[in-house]
């Protein structure tokens, strides 16, 4: 299945790019997708180990189980207001 | 909820239009805040800010805050203004309007809303100083909605 990634601020400056398409077997969770990305090597690498994500817009667990075309957005922390 | 109404945005914000929208004739009050960049941040002359945000899910996640706020203190209509993009020396970023039969409630909604929104809404700003630098302001990491 496929997994869209976004990445925002800092973690898109550590992926060099804002959106990034995972390949992950079914049944693939949050943490699955986590250490997928991080063993792609470069700044990657330097994605933390338990990083808040977005699930589909809402924020999500890491024991998260995926499916095909869900969007997961890597979140650091925020700065609005 | 009815008449709660959240928005990111990269142009100015308009108050007026804000208040305006959100009052209904139940409402005795209405109250703006309005929140500004300020020229210094932890002791570093600011030259300007850059906001970007996650835009669809900031709307869904201040609409979730309005609807709280709303619910939890009785107001009524909320609405909720991100602006995105660059931002000069007292441009607003955010602006908060909270209608309300009795003024008590909608200073709190409007507490509410503010503290809420900086500990969970997707955005973020990278500040440029006037040496030229540039850097991502630190901020709050969100707690998953299922441990809240």
């Amino acid at each position: 299945m496929i997994i869209r990634s976004l990445f925002f601020a800092t973690y898109r400056d550590l992926a060099g790019h804002e959106e990034l398409a995972v390949e992950l077997p079914s049944g693939a969770r949050v943490a699955d997708l986590v250490g997928s990305l991080r063993a792609r090597g470069g700044g990657l690498s330097r994605l933390p180990e338990s990083p808040v994500v977005a699930v589909n817009m809402d924020y999500a667990p890491l024991a998260t189980v995926l499916a095909d075309g869900d969007e997961v957005a890597f979140i650091p922390p925020v700065a609005g207001g | 909820m009815d008449g709660n109404l959240t928005l990111v945005t990269e142009d100015p914000i308009d108050p007026a239009r804000m208040l305006s929208g959100a009052l209904s004739p139940a409402d005795g009050a209405a109250l703006l805040f309005w929140g500004v960049v300020r020229q210094e941040n932890d002791g570093r002359a600011v030259s300007q800010l850059e906001y970007s945000a996650y835009a669809p899910m900031a709307e869904r996640e201040m609409l979730r805050i309005a609807d709280e706020a709303r619910e939890r203190f009785g107001t009524g209509a909320i609405q909720v203004v991100h602006r995105v993009g660059r931002l000069r020396i007292g441009e607003a970023s955010v602006a908060i309007a909270v209608a309300s039969p009795h003024r008590a409630e909608a200073y709190e909604a409007s507490r509410y809303v503010i503290e809420q929104l900086k500990q969970r809404v997707p955005v973020w700003k990278r500040e440029g100083y006037v040496d030229g630098e540039t850097e991502w302001v630190p901020g709050f990491t969100p707690v998953a909605e299922a441990a809240r």
